[in-house]
């Protein structure tokens, strides 16, 4: 890629930094969304020019965030977190719901989560989720769908409402 | 930042009647990767922007120095996909590096400097261009060279053309002085940032200078 990488970080930090939080959480998808864009900056120069580079980022996005999960299990005494498949908070004031959201996303089943942040978030079709997460494109598209049920029972919205 | 770089459109997935998650402070996020791309050694060209009494500057360095000032006329994307091209693609955002930059041009447009003494990076020049901008400081403070003149300096009295072109593609004006160099005539002639902005380079050099 002969680009100036900038330009990836300025149009791809965002949804990067979606995908990182989602699979990671708020504070450890920080350091997923450095990792995956210290990587991309050393594997840029041999990057094929015309590769989707956001699907290329969320890729790697995706990994990191499993990557820091991994290695905080392996340091922290697991207490304290969200467990999965908790209840996801509700009833929080318009100005809490930023937060919430992600409090939510966190308290899916991890598959959900997963093909939530790389779908929805992370704008990858159902059959590359599949490839990252395992199973079937069908199964991954489920699982989206289930997340995003569950966010939506959280939020008790109805679709085609404003948020 | 005088170029803006279109973002993706907001998540075209999400669905709606979902609150859009929200982006955090990135601003502090690049900050951290252009440091640590720094120290692994992947930064290998770092920009940033100054706004300058000419208008906003973009400075870009190397781990070996200035290997670009341009003016907002060169159109600084253009500018950054140049250097993308011809020197690195792995281009950051990351003013640190050119914090000294910086600060010794704003020096020199308050009139307390009259010489730079940060590390230049020529790579981008080779040959008898590299020879003339290499000895464009030569040409002191608040005096300047007609184009003939350098030419014979460089040791090719008859290189008076090639010495202007030499100077039309100096990567670091102002910090090496290409707009010192004036027709025989004594008229400023032809600049980078434009005939107006070498007027008011030569005018600023007279004023401290006296």
């Amino acid at each position: 890629m002969v680009e100036p990488f900038e330009h990836a970080v300025v149009r791809h930090g965002a949804t990067v930094l979606r995908v990182c939080r989602a699979v990671a959480g708020l504070s450890d998808g920080d350091d997923a969304w450095s990792e995956t864009f210290l990587a991309a900056l050393r594997a840029w120069p041999g990057l094929e020019p015309g590769t989707n580079v956001e699907a290329w980022l969320v890729t790697i996005a995706h990994r990191k965030a499993i990557d820091v999960l991994r290695a905080r299990a392996r340091r922290a005494v697991p207490v304290g977190d969200v467990p999965e498949g908790a209840l996801p908070m509700v009833g929080r004031t318009d100005g809490g719901r930023d937060l919430d959201l992600w409090q939510a996303v966190a308290a899916l089943p991890t598959k959900q989560r997963h093909c939530v942040a790389l779908h929805h978030l992370g704008g990858l079709p159902y059959d590359e989720v599949a490839a990252l997460v395992g199973g079937s494109a069908a199964a991954a598209r489920r699982a989206g769908a289930d997340g995003i049920a569950a966010l939506r029972r959280a939020y008790g919205t109805t679709d085609g409402e404003d948020a | 930042m005088t170029h803006e770089i279109a973002r993706d459109p907001a998540l075209p997935r999400w669905p709606s009647g979902l609150p859009v998650p929200p982006d955090g402070d990135l601003a502090a996020l690049q900050a951290t990767l252009a440091r640590r791309a720094q120290d692994d050694g992947l930064l290998d060209v770092a920009y940033r922007t100054v706004d300058a009494p000419l208008g906003p500057l973009l400075l870009a360095a190397t781990s070996a120095g200035l290997v670009r000032v341009a003016f907002e006329v060169q159109d600084h994307e253009r500018v950054l996909e140049d250097l993308a091209a011809r020197v690195s693609p792995r281009v950051l955002h990351a003013p640190a590096r050119l914090d000294g930059v910086a600060r010794e041009l704003d020096e020199y447009f308050a009139g307390r400097r009259r010489a730079f003494d940060v590390p230049v990076d020529l790579r981008l020049l080779a040959g008898f261009r590299h020879a003339v901008v290499e000895h464009l400081a030569d040409i002191a403070y608040g005096r300047t060279a007609s184009y003939a003149a350098v030419a014979a300096a460089a040791g090719s009295p008859r290189a008076v053309r090639a010495v202007g072109t030499a100077c039309a593609l100096n990567p670091v004006p102002i910090v090496l002085p290409c707009h010192r160099v004036v027709r025989s005539d004594g008229t400023p002639g032809q600049y980078a940032g434009g005939a107006a902005a070498k007027v008011a380079l030569l005018e600023l050099e007279q004023r401290v200078g006296a």
